[in-house]
């Protein structure tokens, strides 16, 4: 029972933090067919953002609970405008390009964001560590859980719910998924396909760094961290389906209870379980569980 | 009268002559091949601080500065270039890169590798091409276990000494111990720590001892909730980690936030590294390691008290165990060479380098296994206590060399699981 219930929780903690690193891939992928590899220094930047503005918010001697805000703003801000400059500065001059291409061109970014932030930060660890022991722990059943992570459960359900009335219940949302549906005849139709493109980027890139601004907290901010998420999330949206929100969310939790119930039951298979998932289920829906098969175009 | 007038001109001659080569050997420098990570994870715990111990020390050598026993400028009168090159990318650009620092840069020597993959891909191209290479911070036991090499030395301990400490200490200083826990790298080095801790314990408690869990996260995972969650579930008297660089950083952030580590003992064989950073996270009673007689128990000396204080005032951070692999690696290599004396040939140096003893800022390294090419130090454990909030140690037992690494060309696990015979602790 005490097992079961830890499974439960670890999963549901894994599965939230998988899935908003993953949300901002599969929302840009779905929309404008990038599969952006920068995505992982969208995250490392968030997390760098984030713990430089959380340490240097705490010397300032200001109230602790309001370091939660500067933690994300700090991460909204640095990712929303760097995702600004990448997507005017560059990805627009590559539009219509093949996907192959653009997965070239993002892995560029890629490169050059690691280069920058390593100029800007240098390489010695960050630490944001007070936000993650501020909440304190709640103990039950004989186990003892961080209060933070329950709160990034929260936080990935208000993002989940945002992506979902967003898309569904709002014009800019139907608009999106016009574009989603056929970008020509959306163009045709007057829509303005090169707004929502960068609408788009900014929100994924915007999720992104704040993926990693709430991960800082939790761990030392290091070079290279973003590389390192990037392919868990590739995971993620191959098995939910590329550009699927709702499949990044199922992706998600799959993975995170495969993770946590092999940790506890079989230790030996925790890092091949993920990709055992993602296989089995590609070897059934090559397209991932939620992405519909597309007639392709000539 | 013309024989002596002939002679007394010969030697006049030659006396200029070797007085000229030898001011312009003096004039030559000495250059060195230099590979630690200056990108990626391991970076910032290690490469960079092994890196500014590379800086301090080579400038020290070069300006004749560093404290005794240490004497002369430079390498047997030569000044140290160094040349630098980043430690990421994999094993196969490392040997690529080899070639390059011998070929292309025409390099004296290689100091280097952080990495054990690349400790392992090194050797043999090192012989090949003839160059003297000194591994300064790997810990797999198999560089020297697998392979006899000429041109390859490390003037460190292996991480099998870590362990078998580490299984000494707990044995002797955890009281009714009965069961251990391990969250350990899922590599050959979180593997092989878990299996020398483990058997080394096997063997001090005639073969009694329960194993509760044992967890092998991802290298550079950074969540590690479910494996807490599993510790918890799985309690055990003593938990192992043989984690490093930011993993520890990591899992002491999550586990002391959730009670693991006050709730439990836990033993970090190199967490000597997140003492400057993260010292107030660990609770009292932890016990820490440095991969040797480093930092905060390394030996007083001139030399300590000089590299200390040296290295913090020009980095503004306390020296940690991958510093010290570097200043002894250099000091090693100078020794030899000095030995070796004036425009002596990579064969002779070897000579020289083979079975040498010397003092180091964190205490006597003793190249005395791998035939003369590996060293073996002493390992020192502590439990970290507070006193008016400033981190210290109580506790503190310190290992003889030949109490915590197999004798000269013994397997490790062979070793072990024979009893480990010839060991002296006293």
């Amino acid at each position: 029972m005490k097992q079961l219930l830890a499974i439960l929780v670890d999963g549901s903690v894994y599965a939230s933090w998988l899935f908003i690193i993953s949300a901002g891939l599969t929302l840009i992928y779905g929309v404008m067919r990038i599969l952006n590899m920068s995505h992982g220094s969208f995250y490392a930047l968030g997390a760098y953002s984030g713990a430089a503005m959380v340490g240097w918010y705490f010397s300032t001697g200001s109230v602790p609970w309001f370091s939660f805000v500067a933690l994300i703003a700090a991460a909204l801000v640095a990712g929303i405008s760097v995702g600004l400059l990448v997507e005017r500065g560059l990805l627009r001059f590559m539009y219509g390009r093949d996907e192959v291409v653009m997965i070239l061109v993002t892995y560029g970014v890629l490169l050059i964001m690691e280069d920058a932030i390593k100029l800007i930060w240098g390489v010695e660890p960050y630490f944001a560590y007070q936000p993650y022991t501020l909440l304190g722990r709640t103990k039950f059943a004989g186990l003892s859980f961080a209060n933070y992570d329950f709160m990034l459960i929260g936080v990935s359900i208000l993002i989940g719910l945002a992506l979902w009335y967003g898309l569904n219940r709002t014009r800019n949302g139907k608009l999106l998924r016009v574009v989603i549906h056929d970008r020509e005849i959306a163009s045709a139709l007057g829509i303005n396909v090169a707004r929502i493109f960068t609408i788009t980027f900014l929100i994924g890139a915007g999720i992104g760094s704040l993926a990693g601004a709430l991960t800082a907290p939790g761990l030392s901010v290091v070079p290279g961290m973003g590389i390192e998420v990037i392919v868990l999330a590739f995971a993620v949206v191959v098995i939910g389906g590329l550009g699927s929100i709702t499949g990044a969310l199922v992706g998600a939790l799959i993975v995170g209870m495969a993770r946590a119930a092999a940790v506890h039951l079989y230790p030996d298979v925790e890092l091949f379980v993920i990709y055992a998932v993602m296989g089995l289920v590609l070897a059934f829906r090559p397209q991932g569980l939620f992405a519909v098969a597309n007639a392709r175009k000539i | 009268m013309k024989r002596p007038l002939l002679t007394a001109a010969t030697v006049a001659c030659a006396m200029t002559t070797g007085a000229m080569s030898l001011n312009v050997y003096a004039n030559e420098e000495y250059k060195l091949g230099l590979v630690t990570f200056l990108s990626g994870a391991a970076s910032g715990p290690f490469g960079i601080p092994a890196k500014n111990a590379a800086d301090l020390v080579i400038d020290a050598i070069n300006d004749g500065t560093l404290p005794a026993p240490i004497e002369g400028k430079g390498i047997d009168g030569r000044m140290i270039t160094p040349v630098y090159v980043d430690e990421a990318g994999g094993a196969t650009k490392q040997t690529s890169e080899f070639r390059n620092l011998v070929e292309r840069d025409g390099v004296d020597a290689v100091v280097g590798y952080i990495s054990s993959g690349d400790c392992l891909a090194i050797p043999a191209v090192a012989e090949e091409l003839k160059m003297l290479t000194v591994l300064f911070d790997c810990g797999t036991p198999r560089v020297f276990e697998e392979a006899d090499y000429e041109y390859v030395f490390r003037t460190h301990s292996t991480a099998s000494m870590d362990n078998i400490g580490a299984a000494r200490y707990v044995h002797e200083n955890v009281p009714d111990l009965e069961s251990v826990a391990g969250i350990n790298q899922n590599y050959s080095w979180g593997h092989d720590s878990w299996r020398d801790f483990t058997e080394t314990l096997k063997v001090l408690r005639g073969g009694d001892l329960e194993i509760t869990t044992e967890q092998f996260p991802k290298l550079f995972a950074g969540q590690y909730g479910a494996e807490i969650s599993a510790l918890q579930v799985n309690s055990a008297d003593v938990i192992h980690t043989s984690f490093w660089g930011g993993d520890t950083d990591a899992f002491v952030l999550q586990a002391a936030a959730r009670g693991l580590l006050a709730d439990n003992q836990v033993i970090f064989t190199a967490g000597e590294t997140a003492l400057n950073s993260l010292g107030d996270h660990l609770p009292d009673g932890a016990i820490i390691g440095a991969r040797g007689p480093f930092g905060p128990f390394a030996p007083e000396s001139e030399l300590n008290t000089w590299f200390q204080t040296e290295f913090t005032e020009r980095f503004g951070t306390p020296p940690t165990f991958p510093a010290y692999h570097m200043a002894h690696a250099l000091i090693g290599l100078k020794l030899a060479q000095d030995k070796a004396g004036v425009g002596a040939s990579t064969e002779e140096v070897i000579t020289a380098f083979e079975g040498l003893e010397f003092d180091g800022p964190g205490g006597r390294v003793e190249m005395s296994r791998g035939k003369g090419h590996q060293a073996a130090t002493e390992m020192v454990y502590g439990r970290l206590k507070r006193v008016d909030g400033e981190i210290t140690f109580t506790d503190i037992t310190r290992y003889p060399a030949d109490c915590v690494n197999p004798p000269e060309g013994a397997e490790t696990v062979e070793w072990i699981k024979a009893g480990m015979p010839g060991a002296e602790c006293n």
